[in-house]
């Protein structure tokens, strides 16, 4: 029978080969979806994989629905990494919005383009100070990051509706629940014209050098990384493992606020009811997906967005259910969880 | 003011009854589930692919029984997926769990697609003959569905397992020190793995219960959450029996009891009222986990930590 | 979870995907305008060359829908409306759809892909899609935009609305006389004007059979949730309603009539088939009227913008499968409003109507506008709480 044992050193082939191991067995499973829909398997691959990148335009697009992604995996990556669960980056993305958007909404047509960054910095504080919630209930309390990271997320869901409902409400707005639209002053400037991508790809890309510095480089990542791998050993050389709690759960608390005032900002331009795109939920699997790296993570989110964008085109121009995204994202990192596991074990053949 | 007159209350509480039921079955799938050392994030997914394999076999056959099965099936099938990979090859719980519920809410929205117009036969009103005409004690509890007083039995069936059989003790060994459980020769990672699928079929069964007899219904993402609620529950209640199924039937009632107050006219946003139940949560949860020792008593001490024999 | 990647390579590959990322955005920048046209022509150049060579070459119809197509509710009926449209014109037309699409900035994308696809007639089917399309309507003048439920119009951009509170109308004057506690229930959606016009409307009709009626709200603050919409139900049934109506987009709250053995209506769509004891009637809107004539004036050059809100008196709306269990003489007075409703005899608002503090908000004999309606976010006496949030 087959017996795993770990390996003496993790296979360097497997660590770059995995990903794309996961990738063409979910492939795989998608052709065969295709052809069970009856739809030619190339066609639907290449909503997938070739539509969402084939020219400039596509391009920008994937950005926007990447940027978020990059900007709170890469928070979530260096929580994960220190063992903390924060499950409600979506709560933080809201409060971000929220907090963001109330900055955004103070601009008037004079305005000097400053405040684009005073709307930015409103947003990390607020998601900051969502997650500094939860981690003040797990220093203090001991309660579970988790599952108040989650709760929170509904309860930031209701504090929007009703701030867009009641006080914040557009009174132009028909009484529809929504808040005015931000004035051009305070919207996020675009790159080029024509396109909607946005400053937020330069932030993310700055973001994932700074995030790569700092977990590799600083003595700071390092403790983070070491109370995460092994507790023990970190008391015992002295790290505090409070300082990785707030530390974590700020950053990634920060990451999250910041690219949900980036959203609302940016493509939304107002505060609605459809402000919690499910970002934070992704940013999840786009964190594991790129295995916690900076690097990893941009690559990651790009592929998640393809297949936010694919499902997308494929039911527009081939017909196919829009569910086949949620079924691709499963399975990808259900098979890449599975693919990592033999990078530190190997599968032997043991004769009884 | 209406709320609180004899019929309504009997009304609430047999609708609380109801809505908590959903919420316990889960959760105590789920307590199973960490009692043996393992979380379970997917709880959301397994939900809904069990609602649509229980829907789909109500539509087909015509009989709850099957519908019923077909759910707990469904649920187990996929909790041993996630079994496997956590329990064998060891992958991270909190990742696999998540991934497991992002798979889950494609899968049951893609099988999903051609139920969405479908109803499922008509069923008989459930009442306990003579029971049931009992004044307010009659509307208010013994007009449910069979499955409300199976939830009820089920948990003290439960909770007598977990603590007064052998079969409960080696469950919670597991849990509480695997490689102790190891040392002494029991098989922990297929122990592990019962509990995980049983744990999956309760699961199973309370989706299909969504969308069999609450909400007879098929709409894709008609879990709306309640997994990661009963989640929430499992440790809110310190993974007892008891403790989870009155906790069930608090969030239930005051789900409800949200709705009464609205039609009354209070003078509260609805948004803040629906807030409730989650603050709710938070405050029992910060309130129980206060005492370190009392975490350290009740909760399984291996859980979320993956499991080497021989390391 | 870690790996022990080497800093080194690292920072190589965070270098290269900076350069790599910088030259893309550099080399978009020499790209400019030219390039979302340029993508929309790339991406469909059949499309547009059949379409100058070939005149007889199908008009390409789109749809946004906002929720799944088998709602049995909402989308439902619009999708209904485009079969309808196929059936109409044939050849003549393809038409395609994409549901689920998102309000917000996820629309745009939709929007714009369809553009790109060679769709000269595009129908956004919530108020959520707004802004969205305002943005990709200005960027794209040839094609033609139909928003429904929204507000605000452009040169090639107009609205569309049916008039659900006459639908709303009629089940009130059924509920009103079927009701034997003279309490009834509304599972509202989200309090926006049309949602609450609708429970005045509702309440407007029962009190004119049965002036002793009152009407209980609760809000599920959403468009559809089975199983809330369930259990808001079943709370207004435990407060002693006995004929609910609903402005959500499934049959929950007829099924829960039905097990109740109370009554309920029928939204967006015909749901008798849910409820059959329940069931009293279903207020269905009928698109097709509207995109059949969308669609007309599209293909023959005639398209203006502006913004319709029709009725009973076009077709849109309607009382249907109307329950044997309704007496004689309350049909008859139902069929007599939709008659009234259809030659502009009849008008629902029409005052004195009064307002939950007794004052009067229509006085005797005056005629609401669609002004006054459009921006309802009062409750009529007769009707228990308060409006969310009004301010």
């Amino acid at each position: 029978m087959f017996k795993l044992e770990a390996r003496a050193q993790p296979s360097r082939l497997l660590m770059v080969g995995s990903p794309v191991i996961a990738l063409l067995i979910t492939v795989l499973v998608g052709s065969l979806l295709f052809v069970a829909l009856g739809k030619n398997p190339v066609d639907g691959l290449r909503m997938f994989f070739y539509e969402p990148i084939k020219n400039v335009y596509s391009l920008t697009e994937l950005t926007i629905k990447a940027t978020p992604l990059v900007l709170i995996a890469l928070g979530l990556a260096v929580c994960f990494r220190a063992n903390l669960w924060n499950i409600g980056a979506e709560g933080q993305f809201v409060l971000g919005a929220i907090c963001g958007g109330w900055v955004a909404m103070q601009a008037t047509p004079d305005t000097g383009r400053w405040i684009v960054a005073a709307v930015l910095v409103a947003g990390m504080l607020g998601g900051m100070a969502w997650a500094g919630i939860v981690a003040l209930l797990r220093d203090r309390f001991n309660a579970s990051e988790i599952l108040v990271s989650l709760m929170l997320v509904y309860v930031a869901e209701m504090l929007l509706s009703y701030l867009v409902y009641g006080p914040w409400k557009d009174p132009q707005g028909y009484n529809f629940p929504q808040t005015i639209t931000f004035l051009d002053p305070a919207r996020i400037p675009k790159i080029v014209s024509g396109f909607r991508m946005n400053i937020g790809v330069y932030i993310a890309l700055a973001a994932v050098v700074a995030f790569t510095i700092f977990l590799s480089r600083t003595y700071a990542g390092f403790q983070l990384q070491v109370g995460g791998l092994a507790p023990a050993a970190a008391r015992y050389a002295g790290f505090s493992s409070r300082r990785a709690l707030w530390t974590g759960l700020l950053i990634s608390g920060g990451m999250a606020g910041l690219a949900g005032a980036l959203d609302a900002a940016g493509p939304q331009g107002q505060l609605t009811p459809f402000v919690p795109m499910g970002y934070g939920f992704a940013a999840i699997i786009v964190a594991f997906v790129g295995r916690l790296n900076p690097v990893g993570i941009v690559f990651s989110a790009l592929l998640m967005s393809m297949f936010y964008i694919g499902g997308e085109l494929a039911q527009s121009r081939l017909g196919l259910p829009k569910a086949l995204t949620g079924v691709f994202q499963g399975l990808l990192l259900f098979c890449l969880l599975a693919c990592d596991t033999f990078i530190h074990q190997r599968l032997r053949w043991v004769s009884k | 003011m209406s709320v609180f007159t004899p019929d309504s209350l009997a009304l609430l509480l047999a609708a609380t009854l109801n809505a908590g039921t959903v919420l316990g079955l889960a959760a105590m799938g789920l307590l199973i589930n960490e009692r043996s050392g393992v979380v379970n994030l997917g709880a959301e997914g397994l939900m809904l692919v069990a609602a649509i394999a229980g829907f789909a076999t109500g539509v087909n056959t015509g009989s709850d029984t099957l519908a019923f099965l077909a759910g707990a099936a469904a649920g187990a099938l996929l909790a041993a997926v996630f079994g496997v990979l956590v329990i064998w090859l060891n992958t991270n719980q909190y990742a696999t769990g998540l991934a497991l519920s992002l798979f889950g809410a494609g899968l049951s929205a893609f099988a999903g697609i051609r139920y969405t117009q479908e109803k499922l036969p008509e069923r008989p009103n459930f009442a306990i003959p003579y029971l049931s005409d009992i004044p307010f004690v009659g509307p208010a509890l013994f007009k449910q569905h069979p499955l409300v007083y199976l939830a009820i039995a089920f948990t003290a069936a439960l909770a007598w397992f977990l603590y007064r059989s052998r079969a409960g003790l080696i469950l919670r060994a597991v849990g509480e020190s695997p490689e102790s459980a190891h040392a002494l020769g029991y098989p922990v990672r297929r122990i592990r793995l019962m509990a995980v699928m049983g744990g999956g079929a309760l699961c199973g069964l309370a989706g299909a219960y969504l969308s069999v007899v609450y909400t007879p219904l098929w709409v894709e993402g008609m879990v709306a959450g309640k997994g990661w609620i009963a989640l929430a529950l499992t440790t809110f209640a310190t993974w007892r029996p008891v403790r989870v199924l009155l906790g069930a039937y608090l969030f239930g009632g005051v789900t409800m009891l949200q709705f009464q107050l609205q039609g009354q006219g209070i003078q509260i946003p609805s948004q803040l009222l629906t807030m409730l139940p989650y603050l709710a949560t938070i405050v029992v949860l910060v309130l129980i986990s206060r005492n370190p020792t009392w975490i350290r008593v009740n909760m399984p001490a291996s859980l979320g930590k993956p499991f080497h024999p021989g390391s | 979870m870690t790996r022990p990647l080497t800093k080194r390579s690292l920072l190589k590959a965070a270098g290269w995907a900076s350069i790599a990322a910088t030259a893309a955005l550099v080399g978009c920048g020499k790209k400019d305008e030219a390039a979302p046209d340029a993508a929309s022509a790339a991406s469909t150049p059949e499309a547009t060359a059949s379409a100058a060579a070939a005149p007889a070459a199908p008009l390409n119809i789109a749809f946004a829908y906002v929720g799944p197509v088998g709602d049995a509710g909402w989308t439902y009926a619009h999708d209904q409306g485009r079969l309808a449209v196929e059936k109409e014109f044939g050849d003549k037309v393809k038409t395609s759809f994409v549901e689920k699409v998102p309000e917000g900035p996820d629309a745009e994308r939709v929007l714009r892909d369809m553009v790109g696809q060679g769709n000269k007639l595009i129908f956004g089917t919530t108020f959520g899609y707004m802004e969205p399309m305002l943005k990709v309507a200005a960027d794209h003048k040839d094609v033609k935009f139909e928003h429904g439920t929204g507000y605000k119009t452009a040169e090639n951009m107009r609205t569309y609305d049916s008039r659900t509170y006459e639908g709303a109308y009629m089940a009130g004057v059924i509920a009103g006389g079927m009701t034997k506690s003279n309490t009834l229930g509304v599972v509202g959606s989200i309090p926006i004007p049309e949602v609450i016009r609708n429970i005045n409307a509702f309440t407007l009709g029962a009190q004119s059979v049965n002036p002793k009626v009152k009407t209980k709200v609760v809000w599920i603050n959403n468009w559809f949730d089975p199983p809330k919409e369930t259990e808001g139900a079943q709370s207004l049934l435990n407060q002693g309603a006995d004929v609910l109506f609903q402005n959500t987009d499934s049959s929950a709250v007829l099924q829960t009539a039905e097990k109740a053995g109370k009554y309920a209506f029928g939204w967006d769509s015909d749901m008798s088939k849910f409820g059959p004891k329940a069931h009293l009637g279903s207020a269905i809107i009928n698109w097709a009227p509207y995109y059949i004539k969308a669609t007309k004036d599209a293909l023959a050059g005639t398209w203006t913008t502006g913004g319709v809100w029709w009725g009973v008196k076009e077709g849109a709306i309607d009382l249907v499968s109307v329950s044997d269990a309704v007496p004689a003489d309350l049909k008859a007075k139902v069929d007599t409003i939709k008659a009234g409703l259809k030659d502009g005899s009849f008008v629902i608002w029409k005052g004195p109507i009064v307002g939950q503090d007794g004052k009067e908000v229509l006085a005797k004999d005056a005629v609401a506008d669609d002004k006054f309606l459009g921006g309802i976010n009062f409750y009529v006496k007769g009707v228990d709480g308060a409006v969310p949030s009004s301010k």
